[in-house]
């Protein structure tokens, strides 16, 4: 198992966001979260690289442990975080060359020697299949690259670093389908390397590229499966209503 | 929520229950013309079997409008699924009763040698199968799902009476063949009719449970 968790609770302040979240997910697969908006999916996601240690009044009870290692107990945040990687909705590439943006990750862990960053540049762009299309322009601003393009140059600054997860909150949903598309293989195409986390408010996207599902509904997993389970015969009703787009 | 989309699902059900009721009367005409040498009966039996195929056509552009713009998932998908399925053992029943009255065409004016008691029993059996396995989709009802398959062992024996019956007709005169062939060709495409029925049926089980039949339950998706 690459995540374990076991009875998550968090709270912002007096609002309970997650209740009792137990699921182990597993490594070099696709984990897809589904529910709808404010069911606690993306705070889940945060609380696996402690993205919420950073909202004041939050608290979180129960463990989540990486390769067995508890997140929360002594380990060192930053290497947590880059051990497990994040893309968000909106591309979100920094005001700086495709280059760099790149290299500003292995940089911060100290690696300095042209060459090694030449490599890790090449290599992150080339697994984020954006390397043909970038290659030419790698000292110009990543601004200047179409949105699909820029989160997929996100992704590849997400691997530079050499990540065992990534996690990736609603990634396509700014993007075009086309653009959609290639992040939908290239996350099938990473899964070979990475374990994926993904929260998406897609279903078509869910049971395209996932191989578990877990549906969230207030705070609560109320169905964890495989996806294909999920989507052909969900075993509770309020997962069914939801996923048929009857829910309410 | 999704009202469009549930009006739509529920034109899908009207549409089965009036290719069922279509195919039934055709099953009931291609027994009137065998039974009772009435040509009008088996012309008329022959003619249905355009606006069976046209039916299928319908449902199945349908279920693929369906598929296309509302994208359905869990018992929605089974649903769309299972009723294109149906639907080509529908119009292959309503081949087949085409198919008897071209039979019983071809025997107006001719005596029969035989007694066809066995035939009107299948005819009957199986009409009511598929009626059944129709109500059965559109109720979500399996236990008459499971009526419906078990009833084929019926149609089944029969079958089985029949052929014996020809193979002593057969037997007692050589000369009897040409009609015994005959006579054989309606019980199959009967017991055929029974068979497609059954499909339909399983079909039917699958759109409630997600599970084919004689799956077991332990093997449940993802357990």
């Amino acid at each position: 198992m690459k995540f374990v968790l076991s009875e998550v609770n968090l709270w912002y302040n007096d609002f309970q966001a997650l209740q009792n979240v137990s699921m182990d997910i597993k490594a070099n697969e696709v984990t897809a979260f589904i529910g709808p908006s404010g069911c606690g999916k993306s705070t889940l996601i945060k609380s696996l690289n402690r993205m919420n240690d950073l909202i004041e009044g939050c608290k979180i009870t129960g463990f989540i442990q990486l390769d067995g290692e508890d997140v929360y107990g002594s380990m060192d945040v930053n290497l947590l975080r880059k051990r497990v990687g994040m893309v968000f909705q909106k591309p979100n590439p920094f005001p700086m060359s495709v280059y760099d943006n790149i290299a500003f990750g292995p940089r911060t862990h100290g690696i300095k020697n042209k060459r090694e960053l030449d490599e890790i540049v090449e290599k992150s762009l080339h697994d984020a299949a954006i390397w043909d299309e970038v290659k030419d322009r790698l000292k110009k601003s990543a601004l200047g690259l179409s949105g699909g393009q820029q989160q997929r140059l996100c992704i590849a600054r997400a691997l530079s670093v050499s990540p065992d997860v990534l996690l990736m909150d609603e990634p396509t949903s700014a993007l075009d389908p086309i653009s959609t598309g290639k992040i939908e293989d290239l996350v099938m195409e990473l899964k070979k390397n990475y374990t994926v986390i993904i929260v998406t408010h897609n279903m078509q996207q869910a049971t395209r590229i996932s191989d578990k599902t877990a549906f969230f509904l207030l705070g609560e997993v109320i169905e964890f499966g495989d996806t294909d389970q999920i989507f052909s015969m969900p075993r509770d009703k309020r997962c069914e209503d939801y996923i048929t787009g009857r829910f309410g | 929520m999704r009202s469009k989309f549930d009006e739509q699902l529920s034109q899908l059900n009207d549409m089965l229950v009036e290719m069922g009721a279509m195919i039934e009367k055709s099953i009931k005409r291609a027994t009137e013309a065998i039974v009772n040498h009435n040509k009008k009966m088996a012309k008329k039996a022959i003619s249905h079997d355009k606006d069976i195929d046209q039916m299928e056509k319908e449902i199945e552009a349908l279920c693929l409008r369906l598929l296309l713009k509302q994208q359905p998932v869990a018992r929605d998908l089974r649903l769309i699924s299972a009723a294109l399925k149906m639907i080509t053992d529908m119009e292959r029943i309503g081949d087949q009763a085409a198919d008897i009255s071209e039979i019983a065409k071809f025997l107006i004016g001719k005596e029969y040698i035989i007694n066809l008691e066995n035939i009107p029993k299948m005819a009957e059996l199986t009409a009511k199968m598929v009626t059944e396995s129709i109500d059965a989709f559109v109720k979500r009802d399996l236990e008459l799902a499971q009526k419906v398959i078990d009833d084929d062992d019926a149609v089944d024996e029969l079958f089985d009476k029949v052929k014996e019956d020809v193979i002593k007709l057969i037997h007692d005169n050589p000369d009897n063949g040409e009609q015994a062939i005959d006579y054989m060709m309606v019980a199959k495409y009967f017991e055929r009719i029974g068979d497609h029925a059954t499909n339909i049926a399983e079909w039917v089980v699958f759109s409630i449970t997600g599970r084919h039949v004689g799956e077991e339950i332990s093997a449940d998706i993802g357990s």
